[in-house]
């Protein structure tokens, strides 16, 4: 049995409580931190974050990147998608391959 | 050019590195037949996972916008109102799934909403229909982000163990075997030049024992 949550800003995760997440609400990055660095502890498989906030808290996310669980995933916030998520892949696919050979740039 | 190592060429030091050669050539191949197959498995996974957040994207702007119209349509309280008590929960079982020795989580969700028309967590009365289309728009997106979430951390994952065995397999090709093969040859030369030197002093000594013999016969004579 695992949670799923999802950090952001109050419009942005208002919704995502009718389908079951569990919502914390914070605008700013210090108490996304805090917050990640909580849940993190606890039984979250999936954590969402909106772009925003994940661009600012990005070191403490990447604590995260080679455990296997919690996946913490950037998703748009209300502002629409800023393209740090798709930067996340290419990111990756640096990482792997040792240049973006896929997505062009990081674009 | 690599640099040797520091052993004392003996034939003991030879044989144990011609073993280690042995071993990290093996090694390398194995891991180069790694890092080719994780690559392979790699693009494919990071090419679906960067059509998968487009679509992902895409549709979450949408669902943004009816809620930015419901919220212009509704009063704050009663939108926080009507959504404080989720009637829809999500059970989330995490799998596991084995790619090339990297374990990677499988989610499997289950909704605890029966039916439908469950999805909604208030009356109708107070609430607009633009709330309802955010909502349903929502609940039809879940399942993608779901497997967003899990191509995402995969792809992750998958990028760190091949940036592993893409060090291991340069370290081997450029560091280690090259090192290996140069001492090897090193020890073996010495060996060469210590045995042609026995040759030469054998010999040497020989012709003294020889000239020596000649020198007593004749004072004898």
């Amino acid at each position: 049995m695992y949670r799923i949550g999802i950090i952001g800003d109050r419009e942005s995760v208002l919704g995502f409580k009718a389908v079951g997440l569990e919502v914390f609400t914070c605008d700013q990055a210090d108490e996304a931190r805090k917050i990640l660095r909580k849940i993190g502890k606890e039984d979250f498989a999936i954590i969402y974050v909106t772009e925003i906030l994940a661009e600012q808290i990005s070191e403490e996310i990447d604590k995260y990147k080679d455990e296997r669980i919690p996946a913490i995933i950037a998703i748009p916030g209300k502002e629409g998608p800023s393209g740090s998520g798709m930067r996340n892949v290419s990111k990756a696919v640096e990482r792997a391959v040792g240049a973006d050979i896929l997505f062009g740039g990081g674009k | 050019m690599a640099e040797r190592l520091n052993v004392n060429p003996t034939r003991m030091n030879l044989t144990a590195l011609k073993k280690r050669l042995k071993t990290a050539t093996r090694g390398h191949k194995l891991m180069k037949d790694k890092r080719d197959e994780l690559m392979k498995e790699f693009l494919e996974l990071a090419r679906e996972n960067g059509r998968l957040r487009e679509a992902v994207e895409q549709r979450l702007t949408g669902m943004y916008q009816n809620f930015s119209i419901a919220s212009a349509v509704m009063s704050r309280e009663i939108m926080e109102e009507s959504l404080m008590i989720p009637k829809q929960g999500v059970v989330l079982d995490v799998g596991n799934k084995n790619i090339m020795s990297v374990n990677v989580p499988v989610f499997s969700f289950e909704t605890t909403a029966s039916d439908a028309g469950d999805i909604y967590p208030y009356g109708y009365a107070s609430t607009s229909g633009e709330l309802d289309n955010a909502i349903s728009g929502l609940t039809d997106i879940f399942p993608l982000l779901l497997e967003l979430a899990a191509k995402e951390k995969e792809v992750q994952l998958i990028a760190a163990e091949l940036e592993k065995t893409r060090r291991r397999v340069n370290a081997l090709e450029y560091v280690m075997i090259p090192q290996l093969q140069v001492t090897i040859k090193y020890i073996q030369m010495k060996l060469d030049e210590n045995e042609r030197g026995n040759q030469t002093r054998l010999m040497k000594v020989k012709d003294m024992m020889i000239a020596e013999a000649i020198e007593e016969r004749r004072s004898n004579m």
